[in-house]
């Protein structure tokens, strides 16, 4: 079968659906591949590199368009400007068209394609599965708007990321919120971190807590139960309250911020408004937000699609095509996800497709089967990263360690039982008594002292010495050896001896443990 | 020698003793200390042998030279792995001891005291002589379950805290006869009872008391000589007695507790013995176990050599198996091939507070490489290979997972953290505390299985 890779037409579109060398692999599944003289221009992929690795170039878009069985692109078809007429008029009667769709936005253009009798696999819709991760090309442009979110700000910024003690003074780092730790935000993560900056998070799904901390930054959280994971690894819906309490955080890190990075998508609802305009009131002027749900509506109420505009001094970037900024990068990456996607599809490498609708990641995709709807699939099985329902494991410890601290009433009750008890014992005993009693009691808190800083490692030496130091027991037993009744020196000389192997043994294993610590 | 040179002597001693357990604080100056402590209980000794209360030295010095000569070959021959066994036997000397002492005291007949100065003197007897028994036949029996004489499983006998109760009331109640009593010859009877009474108690205490607690056990031993010292003391109006009474009476009740804080559990419950009787489910599900991962000494041994950083954990199976040494010497590989290695010791690992920092040490580990818990706990996530020697609960991450599990809220070396976990282990039987261990089943944990000094010594080989 022939694949046909089109110019983009869509403004500012810099993106090509293949590159050279993913040319070359598409050829070993045994397709020829036409590209649209011109097509990867944008993305610094000349024609004559295209023509190297095998590929046609065709210069006239309707022929390129009417002789390929597969059409490969970006973005979804559109009215071409040049020509004058819709793209899906343009593509062969039952061809087959990968690229991103948006089934849900696009009705128009679903039923065009289906009038076409095509067959039409949505990039938007492969199911986020284990196994569908490498044409996940969501993910790859995620990431890249992630990174790229993260240049975007450093070129509005005035200042450096990076703190730095200068000749000229002291630069202080950067802080840097980065709002929903999906694909795009841990790439945002990524970036921000080594460029220097002090990197915050926040995220509804607790489970992406370890993630974000394994990218070394720290992970915003506030006292609140509900578990935010939705299906297929994406965000849910929030209740009221839990949005008070997150609203409640935002405006608390708005005024700490340099720079807010914001991505948090809900699938098939527009994006839920997290940065209100009193936020961004409250950010110091030169602060910089970057929305990359800029496109179904924005996570700041302020933000304009599209465009990049300062409002209250602070600069709010709209971009809806961050990943068309990085045109090499995404196509490279792009182009890998459909090469994917093309060899799932060709079992037999023979150059024909074959649509398995048995096959969940195809089945996922694919939304329109010559002709037919079949879209939305039905729901995936699996959910990535299914959080177990943990009953708040921190909540559970809390009161368990509040129990054991007794409150300062107790302890003052129980000093005040002590004393008293001290002054009655001191009202009978004999001051002999009395007097013994207080270097034993000193003695207690002298020893207190003194073993709390004797290090864990040394425990069994102190054993060891306490048991050899415990044998002076030993003084007791000689002071009565010389008693004038027999059985009493009996019993003196055998403590004697008992005592006597204590201090000897105790001593010297002492010593010969002490021996063996060495650097 | 004047009683004034006589109670100088037990200043200086006293100072001494202090000094030496301060010397434990650094392993630079420890054996400074330990010599401190040699000096003063010298210097103790020669000043009340010279002193006017002792005559007899036809007595005393053959008793005090058979003893020494004893405790030189028992301190000289005994082997480290036997520590444990070794301080629980000590303990029991001291508690005797003090068990004769008191009985000696009470049948002076040189001795006269009246009134309150009388009843004081009886109470102090009475007590020395309650601990000194309960030190004794505890320690005994703590020695025969380290030495493998006497199962280490707990004893259960049925109503025992009843049992209990009933011989402390018992007790109670002998030693208000005592007091009370007329004459020598009549006080000695309840004596002798509560002596046989508190030695079938010492006995009970610890035969209920299951072998991972012995770190407990040994520590509370230890506290108990110390107040029988103190006790003693008191009888004999010995300031010097009750000094070093109280220092190690502390220092073992302070062990204590460090042991319990570390097991997460209350002294009480420890004493009270068993174990998983205060509720909560004893095992795991089994069904969300899953499998585990085996592993060879060979791919171990390419596991280590590939790593940066490594950090093993020792428990008392490492003690069990004597693989110590061939730790040192895997350990001696690593490092010169540009490893670091280093040990994460939990406070309850072995039998008894600090038992594996010695026999690392006798292993020839350096150790500052040795870190406690709380040194290194936080170094897991940067680790890429924590290896598990013999050791269970203490790596158990149900520990912090689960609130129902019996060891929850005991604080664990987090190996699970480590990029890779390697877990050397007889069997996939459980712990003492008879919970299972979801580590054995993680993603990065591989299982070793064997015996601990055969693995690593084929890992040894191996890493050439």
């Amino acid at each position: 079968m022939r694949i046909g890779v089109p110019k983009e037409i869509h403004d500012a579109e810099h993106r090509v659906a293949t590159t050279p060398d993913v040319v070359k692999q598409l050829m070993n599944l045994g397709f020829s591949v036409a590209v649209e003289s011109g097509a990867g221009a944008a993305a610094k992929f000349s024609d004559e590199a295209y023509r190297e690795a095998g590929a046609e170039v065709v210069s006239d878009t309707r022929e390129l368009w009417a002789q390929s069985d597969i059409i490969l692109k970006v973005r979804a078809p559109e009215d071409h400007p040049e020509l004058g007429v819709p793209e899906t008029e343009l593509l062969r009667e039952g061809g087959t068209l990968i690229s991103f769709i948006w089934p849900a936005q696009n009705p128009g253009l679903m039923d065009s394609l289906v009038a076409r009798r095509a067959t039409v696999l949505a990039m938007d819709s492969i199911p986020r599965i284990s196994r569908a991760q490498k044409m996940d090309a969501l993910s790859s442009m995620a990431n890249i708007a992630g990174y790229r979110a993260v240049v975007e700000a450093a070129h509005h910024f005035g200042r450096f990321f990076t703190g730095q003690i200068t000749a000229a003074g002291k630069v202080p780092p950067a802080k840097v919120l980065i709002i929903g730790a999906g694909v795009a935000g841990l790439s945002a993560i990524g970036a921000a971190g080594s460029m220097g900056a002090i990197v915050r998070a926040f995220d509804t799904r607790p489970e992406v807590k370890e993630q974000v901390e394994s990218m070394d930054a720290e992970f915003l959280e506030f006292e609140f139960e509900e578990e935010g994971g939705g299906e297929g690894g994406y965000a849910k819906e929030m209740s009221k309250a839990f949005i008070d309490a997150e609203m409640a955080l935002f405006r608390e890190q708005a005024e700490d911020v340099d720079i807010i990075i914001t991505t948090a998508l809900i699938p098939g609802k527009p994006a839920p408004k997290l940065i209100l305009a009193d936020m961004v009131e409250s950010m110091r002027d030169g602060s910089v937000i970057v929305d990359l749900a800029a496109e179904q509506g924005g996570n700041c109420e302020l933000t304009e699609p599209g465009q990049v505009v300062v409002k209250h001094g602070v600069t709010i970037i709209g971009h809806t095509d961050l990943p068309s900024r990085l045109p090499t990068q995404s196509s490279q990456l792009y182009a890998t996800n459909l090469r994917h996607l093309l060899t799932d599809l060709t079992p037999e490498k023979d150059g024909n497709i074959q649509v398995n609708m048995e096959d969940e990641a195809i089945r996922g995709a694919t939304v329109i089967k010559e002709g037919e709807v079949t879209w939305p699939p039905p729901p995936p099985k699996i959910s990535m990263q299914a959080p177990k329902p943990t009953p708040a494991p921190q909540a559970a410890a809390q009161p368990v360690v509040e129990a054991k601290k007794p409150s300062a009433w107790f302890t003052l009750a129980f000093m005040g039982a002590g004393i008293i008890a001290m002054l009655a014992l001191g009202s009978v005993a004999p001051a002999a008594f009395m007097s013994h009693f207080i270097v034993f009691v000193l003695a207690i808190f002298v020893g207190y002292q003194v073993i709390w800083s004797v290090t864990p490692a040394l425990h069994t030496p102190l054993m060891s010495v306490t048991n050899a130091i415990s044998g002076i027991i030993l003084i007791g037993a000689l002071l009565q050896i010389s008693a004038p009744s027999g059985i009493v020196v009996f019993l003196a000389a055998v403590s004697v001896l008992i005592a006597t192997v204590n201090v000897a043994g105790g001593f010297l294993v002492t010593q010969r443990m002490l021996k063996m610590f060495r650097k | 020698m004047p009683a004034g040179v006589v109670t100088a002597s037990y200043i200086v001693a006293s100072i001494l003793f202090i000094l030496s357990l301060g010397g434990l604080s650094h392993q630079e100056s420890a054996r400074r200390g330990n010599v401190y402590g040699i000096i003063g209980m010298a210097i103790a000794i020669i000043a009340t042998i010279t002193s006017d209360q002792v005559s007899g030295l036809g007595l005393i010095i053959p008793m005090m030279l058979v003893g020494a000569t004893a405790g030189f070959i028992v301190g000289a021959k005994v082997q480290m792995t036997a520590m444990p066994q070794l301080v629980a036997m000590l303990h029991s000397f001291v508690g005797l001891a003090a068990v004769f002492v008191g009985f000696a005291n009470y049948m002076d007949p040189s001795l006269h005291f009246e009134g309150t100065e009388k009843t004081i003197h009886e109470i102090e007897i009475y007590l020395g002589v309650f601990i000194g028994a309960i030190t004794f036949t505890g320690s005994v029996i703590a020695f025969g379950k380290l030495q493998a004489v006497i199962k280490s499983a707990p004893l259960m006998l049925p109503a025992r805290h009843w049992l209990n109760l009933a011989a402390g009331l018992l007790c109670i109640w002998l030693g208000v006869a005592f007091v009370g009593a007329e004459s020598i010859g009549a006080g000695l009877l309840p004596l002798i009872i509560m002596t046989i009474i508190a030695f079938a108690f010492g006995v009970h205490m610890v035969m209920a008391i299951g072998g991972a607690d012995m770190p407990v056990v040994i520590s509370m031993l230890n506290s108990y000589s110390g107040w029988a010292a103190a006790a003693t003391g008191f009888m004999l109006s010995n300031d010097l007695l009750i000094v070093t009474g109280a220092l190690v009476g502390s220092s073992g009740a302070i062990l204590s507790y460090i042991m319990c804080r570390a097991m997460n559990r209350r002294f009480l419950a420890v004493i009270m013995g068993g174990f998983g009787t205060e509720g909560g489910t004893a095992v795991a599900a089994a069904d969300d176990a899953g499998e585990v991962t085996a592993v060879s000494a060979e791919e171990t041994a390419d596991l280590l050599s590939a790593a940066k950083q490594v950090i093993i954990v020792p428990g008392y199976g490492m003690a069990v198996a004597h693989a110590q040494h061939a730790i040192s010497e895997m350990t001696q590989k690593l490092r010169s091939a540009g490893v670091n290695v280093r040990y994460g010791i939990h406070p309850v690992a072995g039998r008894m507070p600090g038992h594996m920092n010695v026999l690392l040490a006798e292993a020839k580990v350096p150790y500052d490489i040795v870190l406690e818990m709380d040194e290194i706990n936080e170094d897991f996530p940067n680790t890429d290979v924590a290896m598990v020697v013999g050791a269970n609960d203490i790596v158990n991450p149900s520990a912090q997972e689960d609130p129902n599990s019996p060891i929850a809220g005991m604080p664990v070396l987090e190996v699970w953290k480590a990029g890779t976990a390697v877990v050397l282990k007889r069997s996939m039987a459980t712990g003492y505390a008879g919970v299972d261990n979801p580590l054995f089943y993680r993603e990065n944990t591989r299982m070793l299985f064997g015996d601990a000094k055969d693995s690593i010594e084929a890992v040894v080989k191996s890493l050439t």
